[in-house]
């Protein structure tokens, strides 16, 4: 008889890159969190100015501050892996010469900075 | 020998497989909002969760972002972006279930309840974008 | 230095044992041996009923791979005193079955290997009189990190997603299968109906140990995620070539 070798239900938590996967993954419930947050703020602006400062003043209360702060780490989180990861997929070649990887992933943190600037630029800056 | 072992598998399996359409769309759906979010994602984040709300910034005032946020290409952009950050939270949320929790047995359970909660969620994003 | 260091070794007897048990032997701890050399100092002069794998010893036959405290590793390419002062946990391969001590059972991977086609499949059957394909250096480096792999089955060891869906492809059918996709003078799309499933690519959620397990430079991860975005493109895109 071969001895079927058990995996354990909680395995990631047995190896550090298993647990940084399994944060990486757990990134997607921040993203599913920003959507609801962005949803609420949308329907605050629609409904009028009070509104819309009753929820600024929810946000910032501790609770949701502290879910906002984890989720903000967490999309960092897959910001970073993604743009690193990007290059694996992602084979680009110029005059039959393969792009380094390392030039990918600069590429993709250079437009996360530059989209990131500009977003900050509209709703700082601008309005 | 008469059979003591088995192979793990039947040989054979793998290749009475089908390439999966499902599975392929999946996968495209979650890299695109993968990629949008990323771009997009922290920086709002940091901006209406935390530096707007504790006056670090000063917030957007309400009638230019009302406006803005009727402009229909705004909109358009807007629910592309709840949208695929949806379908990027299904997949990767459910193979997280699948293997972080060994729920294997439960796939087409979690499939459906994940992309149903995607459905419900863009009907809300198109509702309120467009109110 | 001390002179000995201790292994811990794991034994399985199926014939008296329901499960593995971890028995000590104390071994010489010398500059130039690896866990192998320990291994193979307790087979000759301390257990004789010590089973495992072993041939070249220089990392090119892929039979002596175990779990040396906890990570994926050629014992031969694994020193001693890179864990001194000790002790040295050696188990099997892990996400294989146990046949005895460190020896376990790679049929599910042999029967793997053989159905991503592992050889050069070309539409045009040009038959033998035109057999020599050239190719340039920039066409060999496109692929021939995928072609250094000695099936020595660590990345199955690190990969979580083959210990839970033991039906997944895995790491090294797969990189073996763009080896020779990217080979200029084969059809990659005769590939398809194996890689582009369910238990194939579309399994892979990317943890990555498989590459930062292979000894010899492959990196499996980044064939997996590449072919991810053919496969979509063949299976979706009305023109992706099928």
């Amino acid at each position: 008889m071969t001895y079927h070798q058990p995996v354990p239900l909680l395995w990631w938590t047995r190896r550090r890159s298993y647990v940084v996967f399994v944060l990486r993954e757990l990134s997607s419930v921040a993203v599913a969190w920003f959507v609801v947050h962005f949803l609420l703020l949308v329907t605050a602006v629609h409904r009028g100015p009070g509104a819309y400062q009753e929820f600024l003043d929810w946000s910032a209360r501790p609770l949701i501050l502290v879910v906002n702060l984890v989720a903000l780490a967490f999309v960092v989180l897959h910001a970073v892996t993604w743009f690193n990861l990007a290059p694996k997929a992602l084979v680009v070649r110029v005059q039959g010469q393969q792009v380094p990887p390392r030039m990918i992933a600069a590429g993709h943190f250079g437009a996360w900075f530059v989209v990131s600037a500009i977003v900050a630029w509209v709703l700082v800056v601008m309005l | 020998m008469a059979g003591a072992r088995k192979p793990a598998e039947p040989a054979g399996r793998v290749s009475t497989a089908k390439p999966s359409r499902v599975e392929a769309a999946a996968w495209l759906m979650f890299s695109a909002g993968g990629m949008v979010t990323a771009l997009l994602v922290p920086v709002l984040m940091l901006l209406f969760g935390v530096l707007f709300p504790l006056g670090v910034l000063t917030p957007p005032d309400h009638a230019g972002f009302a406006a803005l946020l009727s402009h229909q290409l705004v909109r358009i952009l807007l629910l592309g972006l709840c949208v695929l950050a949806l379908l990027h939270w299904a997949h990767r949320f459910r193979y997280t279930l699948f293997d972080g929790l060994q729920l294997d047995r439960t796939r087409t359970a979690i499939n459906v309840l994940c992309y149903a909660a995607v459905l419900a969620g863009s009907v809300w994003a198109a509702v309120v974008l467009f109110a | 230095m001390p002179d000995t260091i201790t292994l811990q070794v794991a034994r399985y007897r199926p014939e008296s044992e329901s499960a593995p048990t971890l028995q000590e032997y104390e071994v010489p701890l010398r500059e130039e041996w690896a866990v192998l050399d320990g291994l193979n100092y307790v087979k000759d002069h301390l257990d004789g009923t010590l089973s495992f794998r072993w041939s070249c010893r220089m990392g090119i036959c892929g039979s002596c791979g175990m779990t040396v405290n906890g990570d994926p590793a050629l014992t031969c390419g694994t020193f001693l005193t890179d864990y001194a002062p000790g002790p040295v946990r050696v188990e099997p391969l892990a996400n294989f079955p146990v046949i005895r001590d460190l020896v376990v059972e790679i049929d599910d991977f042999l029967h793997k290997l053989p159905e991503v086609k592992p050889w050069l499949v070309r539409d045009d059957d040009g038959g033998v009189d035109d057999v020599e394909f050239l190719q340039t250096p920039e066409q060999l480096d496109a692929y021939k990190q995928y072609s250094m792999c000695i099936n020595c089955m660590l990345c199955y060891s690190a990969c979580p997603v083959y210990g839970i869906e033991p039906d997944f492809l895995g790491p090294a059918a797969i990189a073996l299968a763009q080896r020779y996709n990217l080979a200029p003078a084969t059809s990659a799309h005769q590939r398809l109906d194996v890689l582009a499933t369910d238990a194939g690519v579309w399994a892979c959620t990317y943890v990555g140990e498989c590459t930062r397990a292979c000894p010899k430079g492959v990196d499996p991860a980044g064939a997996i995620q590449r072919y991810k975005l053919t496969a979509a493109a063949r299976t979706l895109l009305p023109w992706g070539k099928r």
